[in-house]
């Protein structure tokens, strides 16, 4: 906490106390710079614990750069994230996340059962057998995408929408408390929609706590509770009846955003 | 003789050699499998050609200071260094200046192993002969090799492929999903450069016997033949050992029934003999298949056309479909179906209905993604669903 406050009087910041520390999933004064330009500037973000917290923004406004700052796989210029008030890096055992799905090679040697396996890699370790025990884990998380009959498919013969579910189903194993996603929905037909959105809410009932980059504006009331508003700044966050409004919106997507594009947020003020 | 080489019955050394060919080879195709799923093949020929230099000058510093210069240990120890330098040349290129990875492989290759060639000229130039034999680290010699060195090579070889089973997930899911695998608490980096040296570890080892120009080709045939067979990495990884070793084995063996036959050529060329076995004859992936797979699809394909033409009373102009039904007794060779034929219209057209209403239902939506227009509902759903089915389907009276 002394390092936080620090941390904020250093930036000229204010910060309510205790904030980061009761929060399941903080960042605070993150900066990240791909060249001579921002991507991500300065961002504040605080998610109670058992929330789904949709982030949305343009294309290019630093929603997924944000959250791979966070979980250290992109060096930010400033700024840190904290998970239950711990160094993100300090409880990875508690972090799931789920990558956008075009960010591998789905040629790749290897079935649907192998990539949920390596959900459980922290428990294999490097010599540890994938026994019984974690091999009932992994079914399972395959049957709670609806994936049971691919399991032993290659996942290059999935669709598209099948090999989000894999990669969702590799987060389950892990069996986290927090869940990190990254456009889970991009791409994906309307039966796997459905299906990751009955799972996140499931997640969500037994007091998980939910991050999703987002980019389809008309379902964000409906499957989320709060909503952080990203252009490289932070525009807005809060719950989605104060946050997700015509203003913030407006604000966060300028020009490019028609009337038509926001029917949610129009209703809810 | 060749038998005899075979089956290890030339003496005590050349059984040596050929087993620690064996194991360089299975060492080589199972490092060369991450290095082939990483997708960073190449790097492992820059690796190589950097070794020359090292050798050479090894094999210098040690004359200088009196010493005989052909010790395999200094030698090793001299391409260990060089090549780990050209390494880090690729990466440092790669990473901090405009240069892509390709661009700075074929830079750092070409630079180091005229470096070394410009160095072994001077060798020759300078000493009085004992230079003798250096050159045989480019294409690989067996003949009249150390049985220290033999065995040198062979647990050389062992060890990395030990390390690599250490190792084996995260480098494997370094290969599939860098992030998640970081995620993961995976060090990326540290991971990349274990792999790396154990390929640099394959690539020294095998100096002796393979030769620099060729040690590449022993990382990326096996895996590559091996991925015909399997779509599962650990069995892919396990293939290219037993693809490598049989190349090392059979290879050697061969190099050592002639005098002057060149030990790496002869293993390159025992690897490539598998792949091409591979590639053509594999289930699945391989040509054979491929076109037969081909060609059954295509039948299918016409017969259902043909039956579906019936159906619907339309003509037939395909003289394959002509062909393929009358073949089958299904229609005359003018295109008027037969009795058979009619009732197998039926069926089709039947089918045809019944997958229909299994797409437009969301319920059944794993069933409706196998529709391909050729597969019957039946190899598909159970006889209860299908009648269930049957019973949403509108009456034909219902149409008339």
């Amino acid at each position: 906490m002394a390092a936080e406050l620090q941390l904020a009087a250093a930036e000229g910041r204010r910060v309510a106390p205790g904030d980061a520390e009761t929060a399941a999933f903080a960042v605070r004064g993150m900066t990240v710079s791909y060249g001579p330009k921002p991507a991500v500037f300065s961002v504040d973000m605080t998610v109670p614990e058992g929330s789904m917290t949709a982030v949305i923004g343009p294309n290019g406004a630093g929603k997924s750069t944000l959250l791979k700052a966070a979980l250290g796989l992109q060096t930010p210029l400033a700024g840190r994230a904290t998970a239950f008030g711990q160094p993100v890096t300090d409880v990875r055992d508690r972090i799931a996340y789920v990558p956008q799905r075009a960010s591998v090679d789905w040629g790749f040697p290897t079935r649907v059962i192998d990539v949920v396996a390596m959900g459980l890699y922290r428990e294999m370790g490097l010599l540890g057998r994938f026994g019984a025990r974690l091999k009932a884990r992994a079914a399972d998380a395959i049957a709670r995408v609806g994936m049971a009959e691919f399991a032993d498919r290659q996942i290059g013969q999935l669709s598209g929408g099948q090999q989000q579910r894999v990669f969702l189903a590799r987060a389950l194993a892990q069996d986290a408390d927090l869940y990190l996603l990254d456009e889970p929905f991009a791409g994906v037909d309307a039966a796997t929609e459905k299906a990751i959105i009955a799972v996140l809410k499931e997640l969500k009932a037994r007091g998980k706590t939910v991050v999703a980059v987002h980019h389809d504006l008309s379902t964000v009331t409906e499957y989320f509770d709060r909503v952080v508003l990203l252009n490289v700044r932070k525009i807005a966050e809060g719950a989605v009846g104060e946050a997700f409004t015509a203003d913030t919106l407006r604000a966060a997507y300028g020009g490019r955003l028609a009337a038509a594009d926001l029917p949610g947020a129009v209703h809810a003020i | 003789m060749l038998f005899e080489a075979l089956t290890l019955g030339l003496g005590y050394n050349a059984s040596l050699v050929t087993l620690g060919a064996a194991a360089l080879g299975m060492a080589a195709g199972v490092t060369g499998t991450f290095l082939y799923l990483r997708k960073r093949a190449l790097v492992s020929d820059a690796i190589s050609h950097a070794t020359l230099p090292g050798i050479a000058a090894a094999f210098m510093l040690a004359v200088a200071l009196g010493g005989d210069g052909r010790g395999l240990p200094v030698l090793l120890l001299g391409s260990a260094v060089s090549a780990a330098l050209g390494l880090l040349a690729v990466q440092w290129l790669a990473s901090r200046t405009r240069l892509t990875e390709d661009a700075a492989i074929g830079a750092v290759l070409s630079v180091f192993f005229g470096f070394g060639v410009v160095l072994l000229t001077v060798i020759q130039t300078l000493s009085t002969g004992r230079q003798a034999g250096l050159e045989d680290f480019l294409l690989g010699a067996t003949a009249g090799m150390l049985r220290s060195e033999a065995l040198l090579i062979a647990v050389g070889g062992l060890v990395t492929l030990a390390i690599v089973v250490v190792l084996r997930r995260p480098m494997l899911m370094t290969a599939f999903d860098p992030s998640h695998a970081s995620a993961m608490g995976v060090n990326l980096t540290r991971t990349d450069i274990a792999m790396m040296g154990l390929v640099m570890a394959v690539t020294v080892v095998g100096l002796k016997i393979v030769g620099l120009i060729l040690i590449v080709a022993l990382l990326i045939i096996p895996p590559v033949a091996a991925r015909f067979w399997s779509d599962r990495a650990d069995r892919v990884v396990l293939l290219a050992g037993v693809v490598g070793g049989v190349a090392g084995w059979v290879g050697a063996a061969f190099s050592a029934t002639a005098a002057d036959l060149p030990t790496g050529p002869m293993i390159v060329l025992a690897a490539f003999a598998l792949f091409c076995l591979s590639f053509l004859l594999a289930p699945g992936r391989g040509l054979m298949a491929a076109a037969l797979r081909a060609a059954s699809f295509r039948t299918r394909v016409h017969l259902r056309q043909g039956l579906l033409a019936i159906a619907n009373d339309q003509p037939i102009y395909e003289t394959l479909t002509l062909r393929l039904l009358a073949r089958r007794g299904l229609a005359l060779p003018d295109g008027v179906p037969t009795e058979a034929g009619r009732a197998a219209a039926a069926r089709a057209r039947l089918d045809e209905e019944r997958w229909a209403i299994v797409r437009a239902d969301p319920s059944l939506e794993l069933a409706a993604a196998r529709y391909d227009g050729l597969t019957p509902l039946e190899d598909v759903l159970t006889v209860d669903q299908i009648s269930e089915i049957d019973a949403r389907r509108p009456a034909p009276e219902a149409l008339a």
